[in-house]
C-alpha cells in the first residue's frame, strides 16, 4: 500500500517555514517533496520535477497561484491541490476553474492534508481492465483513455474519474455529495462547488455542445447522471 | 412538552385588533376627533354599533387618508369654506341694505299717496253727504243705490290716479252691516278679500289710524295674472251716510322685487366667482410652498434610502430657497459623515479580514508542527508530553476563534452569501444531534427530538442552518446540567422553526437578549473551563438573519432556557410568526410556579434577539420585554405562536459578547466527535462544512 502511496509532490509556496513544515509532514508520510517559492519559477520546477501531485499556494510572488495552475494544467493533467487562506466563493471558484482538482483551506491539520493528497493519488490503485460506454464515448478505464469515433479526448485524472463514476452506473442519478465521496474521497458533505466546477470543465471537453449536454446530464434538484448510450 | 407543538398559522388572527386604524400622529384635530369618535368606533359596548361604524368608516377611509396626507387639499378646502362663509355673510348684509333702501323709498311714497287718497275719499264723502242733505230726500231711500254707485265711483276715481302704480280696494268694516253698497270693491281685477291680510283688517277695525302691511296682490281668476308682492295701506273711512268702511291702497312691489333679485343674482355670481378664484389662488399659493416641501420630502426619503447624492434644486433667495440650501447642506454633511464612517468601517473590516488571513499561514505551520510534536509525545517526558497536548488543544481553540472572527468579519462586510435550496430540517437536526451525542453521553444528557413525523422543508442554506443548530444543541447540552435536551421542530404558515430546550441553569433577567452579543459571558468570574470562541451565537444570529429568519432566546433562572430558530419557508418571504412559542409551555410561569421564590416580571423571561426592529408586541410577553422595539411595527403574529417579538431583519449587535459561559463545540477533554463538530464550525467559513 505504501508503495502505491509514494509519490513526488511539488510544493509551490513562498512561505519557507510552511514549505519546510509541509516537507517534514510529507516525508513523514512517505512522499518525496520538492519545493519552489516563486510563481515565475514554478513551471520550470514542475517540468524538472515531474511530480505526481502539486500543492499550490494561491498567493505567490511573481505569477499568482491561479496563473501557475492554468499553466500547469495546460500541459499536464497532474492533480493540483490548492492551498488557500481565503475560502470566499470567488477565490475558490476561480481556482477550481483554472484547473485545480481540490482545495484545502489554511489552517489545516496534517492528517487532513495527507488524506486529500492520498485521495488524489489513489486512482493509481485501480488498474482493472474495463471498457465503458457513455453517450457516444468509449472509455478504456485501465488505459485511461476516452475516445469519440476513435478520436482521443484528453482528460485530467480527476475528470476521467468523474466520467468513469458516472459511466459505471448509467441508470443512477448521482447527487453532488455522492460524487464528492466517490471521486474526491470526502467522507462527509463538503463543498459542492467542486462538483459543479468540474462537471463544467468535463463538459467543455467531452460534450459536442456544452450548452446542451448529452454525456453528463443535469437532473434538476438532484444531481447528475450519464447520458444515454 | 409534547403538547405545545400546537402551532397556528402566524399572522392571521392576531393582527387585527392591534393595527392602528390610522396614523394618530398625523392629521388635524378634526381628523383626530373624527377618528377617535366616529371612525375609531369609540363605542365599546355594542358590537352592532361597532359593525355599523366600521361599515360607515370603510368608504370614508381613503378620503380621510387623502385629507390627512394632502396639505394642499386641506388649505384649498379650508379657503373655499371660509371664503364661502364670508361671501354669504357679505351677500346677506348687502341684500338687506339694498332691500331696506328700496322699500324705504317706496313706503314713503306710498304713504303720502295713500294719505292723499284717504283725504280725498273723506272729502268726497263729505261732499256727497252735503249734497244729499241739500236735496232733502230721505237718506234711507236713496242711500242704498247712491252709496253703492258712489263707492264704485270712488274706487275707480281714486285708482285712476295711478295706472298700475297702485290699486284701490274697499272692504266693509266688520262692525258695520255687510250690505252690498259698502261691499267689496277693487280696481284692476284685484281679489279684495284675498289680497288684504286678515290681521290688517282687524287692526283697522280696532283703531282709527292708517296702518300698513306687506301682502301679495291676488287677482281674480278671470284676470289670469300672477299674484305679486305689495305694500298695503288701509284706513277706516266713512261713506256719505256716515257709515264706516275700509279703504285700502295696494302698492305692487314687483319693481322693487325685480331690482332686488337682480342685485341678488349679481351678488351670487360675483360671490361664486370670488370663492372659486380664492380657491384657485389658494391652490396656486399653497402649491408654491408645497411643491418644494414635497420635493424635500421626496429627496429626504431617497436620502434615507441610501441615495446620498440627491439634492434639492434651489432657485431664488426666498425662504423656500433657504430651506433648500439648508437641506442640501444637511444632506452633504450627512453624506460626508456616512462616507467617512463607511470608509472607516470598510478599512476596519478589511484590516480584520487581512489580519485573519495573514495569521493563517503561520498558524498552519504552527498547527502542523504541533501535530507532529503531538504525534510523538509518547517519547517525551510527562511534562513535555502534557505541554504538547496543551499546545494542540489550544491551537484548536485558536483556530476556531480565528475562523469565527473571520466569519463575523464577513458578515460585517456584508460579504456573506446565502446559498439556499430546499432542505429537510429533520435531516439537519438528526445530523446535529448525532454529532452532539458523544458530548451528551459524557454529560449524561439525553437529546430528544419532537415533531419530526413529517418533513419540515424550507429553502435554506444547509451549512448555515446546521451550524446554527449545532451551536444551539451543543450549548443546550453544555448548560443542561445532565437533564434532557429537547429539540422540537414545527412548520406552520410560511415559517418553520426549531426550538432547543434545556432545563439547566437558564438565563438571568436580561440575559436572553445579551447571549447573542459577541464575546458575552454570563459570568465573567467563571473560569473558562469550556472552550468556545464567544462568537458562536453571534454567528448563529447572523446566519438566521441572512435567511430572513429569527433567532431568539428565552430563559428563566434555574428553569432552563429555550432557543428558537425560525426560518421563512421560502427564501424571500417575510416572517410573520413562528410555529413554536418562544416561551415553552412547561416554563415555570406557564406552570404557575413562579411564586417559588423567584421574582416575576422584569425582563428576565422575555427574550429577544438584540434589538429586533419589529415591535409588534402582541402578548403579555411584550410588556416584560427588556428591549424596546425599534422602528415601525409591522409583522404580526398569532399571539399564541409568537410570545416574543420577532424580527425579520435583525440589526447587527453593536458590541461584543457571548452566550452564557461558553461556546459550542469545545470543552476540556475533547472527544473525537466534539473535535469534529468543532472543527466543522471552524471550517464553516471555508464552505467545506463537515
Amino acid at each position: 500500500m505504501m508503495a502505491f502511496m509514494k509519490g513526488r509532490v511539488l510544493v509551490v509556496d513562498d512561505d519557507t517555514a510552511l514549505a519546510e513544515m509541509l516537507g517534514i509532514v510529507l516525508r513523514g508520510e512517505g512522499f518525496e517533496p520538492s519545493f519552489v517559492a516563486d510563481g515565475d519559477k514554478a513551471l520550470a520546477a514542475f517540468r524538472e520535477a515531474k511530480p505526481d501531485l502539486v500543492l499550490l499556494d494561491l498567493m505567490l510572488p511573481g505569477r499568482d497561484g491561479i496563473e501557475v495552475c492554468r499553466l500547469i494544467r495546460a500541459e499536464s493533467g497532474v492533480p493540483i491541490v490548492m492551498l488557500t487562506a481565503k475560502s470566499d466563493t470567488v477565490d475558490v471558484v476561480v481556482g477550481l476553474e483554472s484547473g485545480a482538482d481540490d482545495y484545502i483551506v489554511k489552517p489545516f491539520k496534517p492528517k487532513e492534508l495527507v488524506a486529500r493528497i492520498r485521495a488524489r493519488l489513489r486512482r493509481s490503485e485501480e488498474p482493472a481492465p474495463e471498457q465503458l460506454a457513455i453517450g457516444d464515448l468509449v472509455i478504456d478505464v485501465a488505459g485511461h483513455s476516452v475516445k469519440r469515433d476513435g478520436q482521443s479526448i484528453a482528460l485530467t485524472p480527476l475528470e476521467f474519474d468523474l466520467l468513469v463514476a458516472l459511466a459505471r452506473k448509467p441508470w443512477q442519478v448521482f447527487t453532488r455529495e455522492v460524487l464528492l465521496e466517490q471521486v474526491w474521497g470526502y467522507r462527509h458533505a463538503a463543498d459542492t462547488r467542486l462538483v459543479n466546477v468540474h462537471v463544467q470543465r468535463l463538459r467543455s471537453k467531452v460534450e459536442k455542445d456544452p450548452e446542451r449536454p448529452e454525456i453528463v446530464v443535469t437532473v434538476r434538484g438532484v444531481g447528475y447522471k450519464a447520458g444515454p448510450s | 412538552m409534547t403538547g405545545d407543538s400546537a402551532a397556528s398559522a402566524p399572522g392571521r388572527t392576531g393582527a387585527r385588533p392591534e393595527r392602528p386604524v390610522g396614523r394618530k400622529s398625523a392629521g388635524s384635530r378634526w381628523a383626530r376627533i373624527l377618528e377617535g369618535g366616529l371612525l375609531q368606533g369609540g363605542v365599546q359596548g355594542s358590537p352592532v354599533l361597532r359593525l355599523l361604524l366600521r361599515w360607515v368608516r370603510r368608504p370614508l377611509l381613503p378620503v380621510m387618508r387623502l385629507w390627512r396626507r394632502n396639505i394642499q387639499l386641506k388649505v384649498v378646502a379650508t379657503t373655499l369654506l371660509m371664503s364661502l362663509g364670508v361671501v354669504l355673510l357679505l351677500g346677506f348684509v348687502v341684500i338687506g341694505q339694498v332691500r331696506n333702501g328700496l322699500l324705504d323709498a317706496k313706503v314713503k311714497a306710498s304713504q303720502s299717496q295713500a294719505t292723499g287718497g284717504f283725504a280725498a275719499a273723506k272729502q268726497r264723502a263729505d261732499e256727497a253727504a252735503a249734497g244729499t242733505a241739500d236735496d232733502g230726500t230721505t237718506v234711507d231711500d236713496r242711500s242704498e243705490q247712491n252709496v253703492t254707485s258712489w263707492m264704485s265711483d270712488l274706487v275707480s276715481s281714486l285708482s285712476s290716479g295711478g295706472q298700475g302704480a297702485f290699486e284701490v280696494v274697499t272692504l266693509p268694516a266688520s262692525t258695520g252691516s255687510d250690505t252690498g253698497g259698502r261691499g267689496r270693491r277693487a280696481s284692476g281685477d284685484v281679489d279684495p278679500t284675498a289680497s288684504v291680510p286678515e290681521a290688517l283688517r282687524e287692526r283697522i277695525d280696532s283703531a282709527t289710524g292708517a296702518f300698513q302691511s306687506y301682502t301679495r296682490i291676488v287677482y281674480q281668476p278671470s284676470a289670469q295674472k300672477d299674484s305679486q308682492p305689495a305694500l298695503v295701506i288701509g284706513k277706516q273711512v266713512n261713506d256719505p251716510n256716515g257709515d264706516p268702511y275700509q279703504l285700502y291702497y295696494l302698492f305692487p312691489l314687483s319693481q322693487e322685487e325685480k331690482s332686488l333679485s337682480l342685485v341678488k343674482g349679481t351678488l351670487a355670481t360675483a360671490g361664486l366667482f370670488v370663492v372659486v378664484l380664492l380657491g384657485a389662488i389658494a391652490w396656486l399659493v399653497v402649491r408654491q410652498v408645497v411643491t418644494p416641501v414635497r420635493m424635500a420630502a421626496g429627496i429626504a426619503e431617497r436620502l434615507s434610502a441610501g441615495r446620498l447624492q440627491e439634492r434639492m434644486k434651489v432657485t431664488g433667495e426666498d425662504d423656500i430657497a433657504r430651506l433648500g440650501e439648508a437641506f442640501n447642506k444637511m444632506a452633504q454633511n450627512l453624506q460626508l459623515k456616512i462616507q467617512q464612517l463607511e470608509d472607516l468601517s470598510r478599512m476596519q473590516r478589511r484590516f480584520v479580514s487581512d489580519v485573519s488571513h495573514e495569521l493563517r499561514t503561520p498558524l498552519t505551520t504552527v498547527r502542523m508542527a504541533a501535530d507532529v510534536i503531538h504525534e510523538a509525545r509518547e517519547d517525551f517526558d510527562p511534562v513535555t508530553a502534557r505541554s504538547a497536548e496543551l499546545l494542540t488543544d489550544q491551537l484548536d481553540r485558536f483556530e476556531s476563534l480565528l475562523a469565527d472572527l473571520l466569519e463575523i468579519s464577513r458578515f460585517d462586510a456584508g460579504a456573506a452569501a446565502l446559498e439556499a435550496e430546499p432542505i429537510d430540517l429533520r435531516e439537519v437536526v438528526r445530523r446535529v444531534v448525532t454529532g452532539a451525542e458523544p458530548l451528551a453521553e459524557r454529560k449524561g444528557t439525553r437529546i430528544r427530538i419532537l415533531g419530526d413525523q413529517q418533513p419540515i422543508v424550507a429553502e435554506a442554506d444547509a451549512r448555515r442552518v446546521e451550524r446554527v443548530l449545532r451551536n444551539l444543541v451543543v450549548n443546550a447540552v453544555e448548560h443542561g446540567e445532565g437533564r434532557d435536551v429537547v429539540v422540537k421542530l414545527a412548520a406552520a404558515g410560511g415559517a418553520v422553526a426549531v426550538a432547543v430546550r434545556d432545563y439547566g441553569v437558564g438565563l438571568k433577567p436580561g440575559e436572553a437578549t445579551r447571549v447573542f452579543s459577541r464575546f458575552w459571558r454570563a459570568d465573567p468570574a467563571r473560569a473558562r473551563t469550556t472552550g468556545g470562541t464567544g462568537l458562536g451565537l453571534s454567528i448563529a444570529l447572523e446566519d438566521a438573519r441572512l435567511h430572513g429568519g429569527w433567532l431568539q432566546a428565552w430563559g428563566e433562572p434555574g428553569g432552563g432556557s429555550q432557543f428558537r430558530l425560525t426560518l421563512p419557508r421560502t427564501a424571500d418571504e417575510p416572517l410573520r410568526g413562528s410555529p413554536i412559542p418562544l416561551e415553552p409551555k412547561d416554563s415555570r410561569r406557564n406552570r404557575g410556579l413562579n411564586d417559588a421564590g423567584l421574582p416575576r416580571g422584569g425582563g428576565e423571561k422575555a427574550a429577544t434577539v438584540p434589538a429586533q426592529p419589529t415591535g409588534d408586541q402582541v402578548t403579555p410577553m411584550t410588556s416584560r420585554d427588556p428591549i424596546a422595539p425599534r422602528g415601525t411595527a409591522v409583522p404580526k403574529a398569532d399571539p399564541t405562536a409568537l410570545p416574543g417579538n420577532g424580527a425579520r431583519v435583525v440589526p447587527r449587535p453593536a458590541s461584543t459578547a457571548r452566550r452564557q459561559d461558553d461556546a459550542p463545540g469545545a470543552e476540556g477533554p475533547p472527544s473525537e466527535e466534539t473535535g469534529r463538530a468543532e472543527e466543522s464550525s471552524k471550517h464553516g467559513e471555508a464552505s467545506r462544512g463537515r
